[in-house]
């Protein structure tokens, strides 16, 4: 890959608890601009390079390093990662008692204006009118929980997103919302990385790694991973014991 | 010296809303600085007989009858100097079929050796609606001890609703005491939020007996304890009636040598009856911390963030306050 159109490198990664490993030497390029998806079954590794990526607090990791738009953040803190454009969005957004929508999406916005709420809004199908005054609790239901998310994220004007699990406890509604958002966040230049094991969010992606037992086991073309991924991973077809893998 | 208006503006300053507001004509009004009653101002169908005493002030209201009073009645208890000592006795009779709603600020912004003592006798007659919203400013030396300590009737088909906020500066001592008999198909609700910071101590008694047919009850504490700070609450809820139900919320957050305990006392003394619980203790979600830092924020301005929003959850009444103190009531 050229790596002037890489925004994020990982070089070797290595990443285990007491004795388990869960990433076992990850190398991985991601083009600029591009949708890239993480694809592999469930126990992979996918949502734990996504914390080590994030350096989530428990998530550093142990070998390796992480080069984000040309900069060696292996050792930065979350917030810090933040701050320089990237950040994660959640299979199961946190809900905040108390935090209203408003205060929610404004949080990390890099324009603090209350139009901007709005707009954000807007774009994930969410009416404003309705929501900016809510809190971000348990009276929203998961695919409300997750557009919000999103919209706040849209808000930071990242430059990168990690996206874990976008299919996960939506409607068809609501995902095809999340469809339109990515081509939108694509137009704008914005780089999204999708963790996903569903075929149908797969196919949104311009490009593919499919993850196996913590290791990068393939990449290349959606056409070719996702057969690879039908036909062999559900249900898994793995011949080979774990431990020799 | 401060001329008695003087007083009044001072400590209404202190309140941080718009105080013309405050002091308009259709707003009825009592202030209370140490043991002198400094400003009335009625509005038809209250009454109110005040009486000051050596170390306080004990004060009959009554809401008349079938009355409603439009905008909340504004009661503000104060002691200005950083010492000093104020005893509030009320008895207050909300006549039935009536309706208001009262916000009191008690304010003691330069404390350093303050003692606020309420001894209160609630009557809400059935069909009468009664909101009791109180919010304290406390200045940052955390000497202030405030005792409120409350007895609530509240008759058939009646509502009692109530607030206890504490949010800025140094809580000081809180012992917090209410205990509330409601009859049948009546309504209460009792709120407090409190943030304890430094060496705050806070204790919270409440105890509510749904002794009516088809009485309903919520009882809500959201506590936050930083520094050295302790909490210890009880909620206390009993379901008598047929068919009365009731929860309690418990949430106590704890930063750094902070402690909290929280025990919730359910009881349902009818098989009809239903009461519900939940209580969360302990630091900040984590969940919730890293996708605040996942937008930028450090550890220490998630948690701030965390904090406020539970400490901001209110009841039902809580956006008729902040309208009314917006001047858009």
């Amino acid at each position: 890959m050229d790596n002037e159109k890489s925004i994020l490198t990982l070089s070797d990664l290595y990443y285990s608890v007491r004795d388990n490993s869960i990433l076992r030497g990850i190398s991985v390029d991601i083009w600029k601009g591009y949708i890239h998806a993480i694809v592999g079954p469930n126990g992979a590794g996918k949502s734990t390079l996504v914390s080590c990526i994030m350096g989530l607090p428990g998530y550093q990791v142990q070998k390796g390093k992480i080069i984000f738009d040309g900069e060696d953040i292996t050792t930065l803190p979350v917030y810090e990662r933040a701050r320089r454009g990237l950040t994660l969005a959640w299979q199961e957004p946190a809900r905040f008692e108390g935090l209203k929508v408003r205060n929610f999406i404004l949080v990390g916005a890099k324009n603090k204006c209350h139009k901007k709420a709005e707009e954000v809004l807007n774009l994930v199908g969410l009416e404003p009118k309705k929501y900016l005054d809510r809190a971000v609790d348990r009276t929203l239901s998961g695919g409300e929980r997750k557009r919000i998310e999103l919209a706040s994220i849209i808000a930071m004007e990242p430059k990168l997103i990690l996206l874990d699990e976008p299919d996960s406890g939506i409607d068809v509604e609501a995902l095809e919302k999340i469809f339109e958002l990515l081509d939108l966040l694509k137009k704008q230049g914005i780089t999204v990385v999708l963790i996903t094991h569903s075929p149908v969010v797969l196919e949104r992606a311009d490009h593919a790694f499919l993850m196996c037992c913590g290791r990068i086991l393939d990449k290349g073309s959606i056409a070719r991973i996702s057969e690879y991924f039908k036909n062999k991973c559900i249900p898994c077809d793995h011949k080979v014991p774990l431990g020799e893998f | 010296m401060s001329t008695t208006k003087e007083l009044v503006i001072e400590m209404l300053k202190t309140l941080g809303v718009d105080i013309n507001h405050l002091l308009s004509e259709d707003v009825a009004r009592i202030q209370v600085h140490k043991n002198k009653v400094i400003g009335l101002h009625l509005v038809p169908g209250l009454k109110v007989e005040a009486d000051e005493l050596e170390d306080g002030v004990e004060a009959n209201v009554e809401i008349e009858e079938g009355v409603r009073i439009e905008k909340p009645i504004h009661l503000c208890f104060g002691v200005m100097p950083e010492e000093g000592l104020q005893r509030i006795r009320l008895h207050l009779r909300a006549r039935e079929g009536s309706k208001s709603i009262i916000l009191a600020h008690c304010t003691f912004p330069k404390a350093r050796n303050v003692k606020h003592l309420m001894e209160a006798d609630i009557v809400v007659e059935d069909n009468a609606q009664y909101v009791y919203y109180e919010r304290h400013v406390h200045g940052p030396y955390g000497g202030v001890e405030v005792v409120p300590h409350a007895k609530i009737e509240v008759g058939n088909n009646a509502e009692f609703s109530t607030e206890f906020e504490l949010i800025n500066g140094s809580a000081g001592k809180i012992n917090f005491q209410y205990e509330v008999k409601s009859g049948n198909f009546s309504k209460v609700e009792m709120t407090a939020r409190i943030s304890g910071i430094k060496e705050d101590s806070i204790k919270l008694d409440e105890q509510v007996e749904l002794i009516g047919k088809e009485s309903a009850g919520v009882i809500t504490s959201h506590i936050a304890v930083r520094d050295n700070a302790i909490a210890e609450v009880k909620n206390t809820l009993t379901a008598i009636g047929p068919y009365s139900k009731g929860h309690v919320d418990c949430k106590e957050i704890v930063v750094g040598m902070g402690k909290a305990t929280a025990v919730p006392v359910v009881s349902v003394l009818n098989p009809s009856a239903h009461v519900t619980h939940e209580a969360a203790i302990g630091s900040v979600d984590a969940k919730q911390l890293v996708t605040l830092m996942a937008r930028g924020l450090t550890e220490d301005e998630a948690t701030e963030i965390i904090i406020e929003g539970i400490l901001s959850k209110r009841h039902k009444w809580g956006d008729t306050i902040e309208k009314f103190l917006s001047s858009t009531y």
